[in-house]
Order: structure tokens, then C-alpha cells, then sequence
């Protein structure tokens, strides 16, 4: 008798039916994806971007050319090159990033003293060429003009945790 | 529909009958088919895209012209840019002939698609013949493109694909030998006439099981999933296609979805009253429109069943092609010719 109810049930395409009618339920459903380039999901105020170098609001440079990011970088992906300035305050002559090597652990910004290297809300810089991806200092400070106000917004939002 | 127009350049120009404005006027109609059913594939792809991207809750293509209309256009004219790849070991005639047999072929058996009364190409007598001739043809160009491209994947493929339609086939005949019995005649405008009325006198109703049965076989007969074992991507990548690239490649795929459609015009003529208007009050809209719906409403039923299928084994696709459809179809071709007898309902 069970044999005969499957049978009958497989013949009846009744579990075709089922799905058939489950899927044009589904097909005027709401969509669940987002029309992305136009509109984009929220990030985490933690979420680990493109790198940036902040200024302070007089301007100048947060950077200390400590190293302690280069030092601590497991991919080996930042270079950093010191020498002091005019006014006798130690800066860096070079800042490099390669972003092809960068690995996104956001370890840069945890080591950092002042809060200069971070990472931003920023993940859309896709480019043509490598060359592209080899970022230097003029490069991190303009996005950090950039991307200042939200880095600002994001570190304010994160600050009770740490 | 040849002889019309052919008549009608005679007349309006005022020349005399002759063999070369005949061609003409052939060639002409051909065009007047074929040019349509090319921008209706293209949109056939794009609508096949968007309501598995519905059933998923996805967006699908949206992004090159107005709600992505035009995405098959930039797609071809992408494929139409990109290098012909002929592989080395390849047999270099047999692999560029094999996806314009599988294009030609999908296309020709277009001809005797009636889109309204008198509105045939070719008003063949045997038409139903003449379609399935068509389609069983086209496992040659898998067959060949498979052989020719010297690859495992695309023998497997092609052997797998000609299996499949071959067995397939067998099925469909024996449906369609049942509405044949109905209709009495193999002519697909008959069997179109044969339908005449509204939505209650289509074939549908009467035919359900064979309908159901000739949907299946579709399905099969034109690679779709559950049945798209040829091309199955997790085992063959692409099966017969495999080392296709650039227009070749898009000449199969045209010719894949030429057949899908082929297929539900051929089901909108057999079962959902070819150009006839479901209510009479709906008659004033041209038949051609009707055979549109009706074909649009095949192929979306096709499209739908790919959202939601899991592909079959290849050893279940033979069970059921052989061991299901095909004695279930021969028990309804008796079935059928005994109630058409006691019915007294068999044409004259």
C-alpha cells in the first residue's frame, strides 16, 4: 500500500506542484538583495577598509613615524621612511602601502599612538593597474581628507569599547 | 503567406510574374520570421534570467539599458568582440559547422509555425512531422560539436545529450500521435482550427495527462534542467559547449533558446488554441499577439521549473524516459483511441 501511495504520489507530480507553487509565491515576493552600486548595506563603525592617514584639525600630521605599523604589519606590506624636520619634530619622507600585499587585519590602527594610519569605511578602490594599488603618503593623506568626517564618527563610536 | 505577399509585390508594382521575385518574396518572409524570433530570443534570455532571479528574491539584471533590457545585447555584442578559440586538436570543419547546424536548425522549423490563420511560411501537410524532424536533427550538431572538439567533457556531453533527446523523442511522438487522432490531420494550422472557440474548447482540458507528459519531454528534448545533463556544470563544466567560445558559443546558445521557444509555440499551438482568443469578447486583438502570449506563457512555465529543480542523475533520466513516460504514453495513446471511438468523437 505505501508502495502504491508513492507511486501515485510521484505520477501525480504532486511534489512538482508543491515547489511549482512554492516558487511563484516566491517570485512576487519582495527582494531580499540590496540595488547595490546605488544603494549599500551599513558597515560597522569597526569595519576595516582602505587605509588613511589622519591630520590633526590645525593640519598638521598625526604621524610620528614611529614604525610601530610597519613593525607590527604580519604581511610586511607598509615602509616607512624617518628623518626629522625643520622645526626638529621626527615625520616620515615616505609612507608606503601596498595594498595588494595588505591582508585587512587592522592591525596598523591598533598599534598606532595617535590614531594616523586607519582603516576607513571605504572599500571600493578596484583599480586598472597594480600600480594603482602601491599607495604612498600623498596618496593615504588625501584619503584622509577625504574620509575624515566618518573616521572621526567611527573612532567616536568605537571609543566606549576600548 | 508567401504566395500573398508574392502576389501582393506583383500587383503593387505592376511586373510580371517571375521565378526571381518569388525567392524574393521567400526570402522576405523568412526575414519577417526570423528577425523578430532573434530580438524575441535575446529578450527570451533576459526574461529567462529575471524570474530565476525573482524566484530567488534576487534583482537580476538591471543595470544596461531601462530595467536591464538590453543586458542580452551588450552580452552578445561582448561574445560577438571576444577571439573564435579553435583548440589544436580539434577538427577544425566539423567544430565550426556544428553550432551553425544546431542555429540553422533551430530556426528552420520555424517555417511552418502558423502565427495566425494562413500565416504559415510553409503550410506543410505534414508539419507536426516536419517540426519533430527538425528537432531530432539538432542532436547532430551536439553530436558533432562534442566529437569535433577532441575533449573528454564535450564527448561525454554530446553522448549524454544524444541519449537524452533520443529517448525523449520517443515519448513525444506518442503525445503527439494522441492530438493527431483528435484532429485527424498533421497540419499544425488544423490542428489549430481543430481548437477553435474559447478557452474551454483548447485542447488543454481534454489532453491534460498528454500535456503534462509532452512538458516533461520538453524539458528534456531542449537540455533544460532538471534534464540539462549535457552541459551539467559540476561534472562536464559545460558539456558539449565546452570548448566553444566567442560566436560559435553564441550561436549554440541562440539556437538553445530558438528551441525553447520553438518548443512552447509548438505547445501553445497543440494545447492552448495556437492564435485563438481565450474569451470571444478578445478577438479584435491579431491572433499573432495571442500565439505571443500563449508561447511567452510556455516559456516562463519552462523557466520557472529551472529555479526550483535539482538536477537528475543521468541513470534516473533513462529510468524515466524508458520506464515511466514511455509505457505511460503508450497506455495513453490506446486510451485516448478507444475513448475518441466510444465517444464517436474521431475526425472524418
Amino acid at each position: 500500500m505505501n508502495n502504491f501511495a508513492q507511486a501515485a504520489k510521484g505520477l501525480l507530480l504532486l511534489e512538482f506542484l508543491k515547489a511549482f507553487w512554492l516558487s511563484i509565491k516566491y517570485m512576487v515576493a519582495p527582494k531580499v538583495t540590496i540595488n547595490y552600486p546605488y544603494e549599500k548595506g551599513p558597515l560597522s563603525p569597526r569595519f576595516r577598509g582602505e587605509h588613511a592617514l589622519r591630520r590633526y584639525p590645525s593640519g598638521e600630521e598625526r604621524c610620528i613615524a614611529c614604525k610601530l605599523c610597519e613593525a607590527i604589519c604580519p604581511a610586511q606590506a607598509i615602509t616607512i621612511e624617518a628623518e626629522p624636520r625643520e622645526d626638529g619634530s621626527r615625520r616620515t619622507t615616505r609612507y608606503d602601502i601596498d595594498m595588494t600585499k595588505c591582508i585587512y587585519c587592522g592591525f596598523c590602527q591598533e598599534a598606532c599612538p595617535v590614531d594616523a594610519i586607519v582603516e576607513g569605511p571605504n572599500f571600493e578602490f578596484a583599480a586598472e593597474t597594480r600600480a594603482e594599488l602601491m599607495y604612498d603618503k600623498d596618496k593615504l593623506l588625501a584619503n584622509g581628507a577625504r574620509w575624515e568626517r566618518e573616521i572621526a564618527m567611527n573612532i567616536a563610536a568605537d571609543a566606549p569599547y576600548r | 503567406m508567401v504566395e500573398a505577399f508574392y502576389n501582393w509585390i506583383i500587383q503593387f508594382f505592376e511586373i510580371e510574374q517571375s521565378a526571381f521575385i518569388y525567392f524574393v518574396s521567400i526570402v522576405a518572409m523568412i526575414l519577417v520570421i526570423v528577425l523578430p524570433l532573434l530580438i524575441a530570443v535575446a529578450f527570451a534570455v533576459y526574461f529567462d534570467r529575471k524570474i530565476w532571479a525573482a524566484v530567488q528574491m534576487r534583482r537580476g539584471p538591471n543595470v544596461v539599458g531601462p530595467f536591464g533590457l538590453l543586458q542580452s545585447f551588450a552580452d552578445g555584442l561582448k561574445l560577438f568582440l571576444k577571439e573564435t578559440i579553435i583548440p589544436s586538436g580539434a577538427n577544425k570543419v566539423i567544430f565550426l559547422m556544428a553550432p551553425m547546424i544546431t542555429f540553422t536548425l533551430a530556426l528552420i522549423a520555424w517555417a511552418v509555425i502558423p502565427f495566425g490563420e494562413g500565416m504559415a511560411i510553409a503550410n506543410l501537410n505534414v508539419g507536426i512531422l516536419y517540426v519533430l524532424a527538425m528537432s531530432s536533427l539538432g542532436v547532430y550538431g551536439i553530436i558533432m560539436s562534442g566529437w569535433a572538439s577532441n575533449s573528454r567533457y564535450a564527448f561525454l556531453g554530446a553522448m549524454r545529450s544524444a541519449a537524452q533527446m533520443v529517448s525523449y523523442e520517443v515519448s513525444i511522438g506518442f503525445v503527439l500521435v494522441c492530438v493527431l487522432m483528435a484532429v485527424g490531420s498533421l497540419n499544425l494550422s488544423d490542428v489549430v482550427l481543430a481548437q477553435e472557440g474559447g478557452i474551454l474548447d483548447w485542447y488543454i482540458w481534454p489532453f491534460f495527462p498528454i500535456y503534462v507528459i509532452f512538458f516533461i519531454s520538453t524539458l528534456a528534448e531542449t537540455n533544460r534542467p532538471p534534464f540539462d545533463l549535457p552541459e551539467a556544470e559540476a561534472e562536464l563544466v559545460a558539456g558539449y559547449q565546452v570548448e566553444y567560445s566567442s560566436m560559435a558559443f553564441a550561436l549554440f546558445f541562440l539556437g538553445e533558446y530558438a528551441n525553447i521557444l520553438l518548443m512552447s509555440a509548438v505547445m501553445a499551438i497543440l494545447f492552448f488554441g495556437g492564435w485563438y482568443a481565450p474569451i470571444e469578447a478578445l478577438d479584435f486583438i491579431p491572433g499573432w499577439i495571442w500565439l505571443l502570449a500563449k508561447t511567452a506563457f510556455g516559456f516562463w512555465m519552462i523557466s520557472m521549473v529551472k529555479a526550483f529543480v535539482p538536477r537528475y542523475r543521468y541513470d534516473q533520466l533513462m529510468r524515466l524516459g524508458w520506464k515511466v513516460f514511455l509505457p505511460i504514453s503508450l497506455f495513453l495513446v490506446v486510451a485516448y483511441a478507444g475513448l475518441l471511438i466510444a465517444f464517436d468523437k474521431l475526425p472524418s
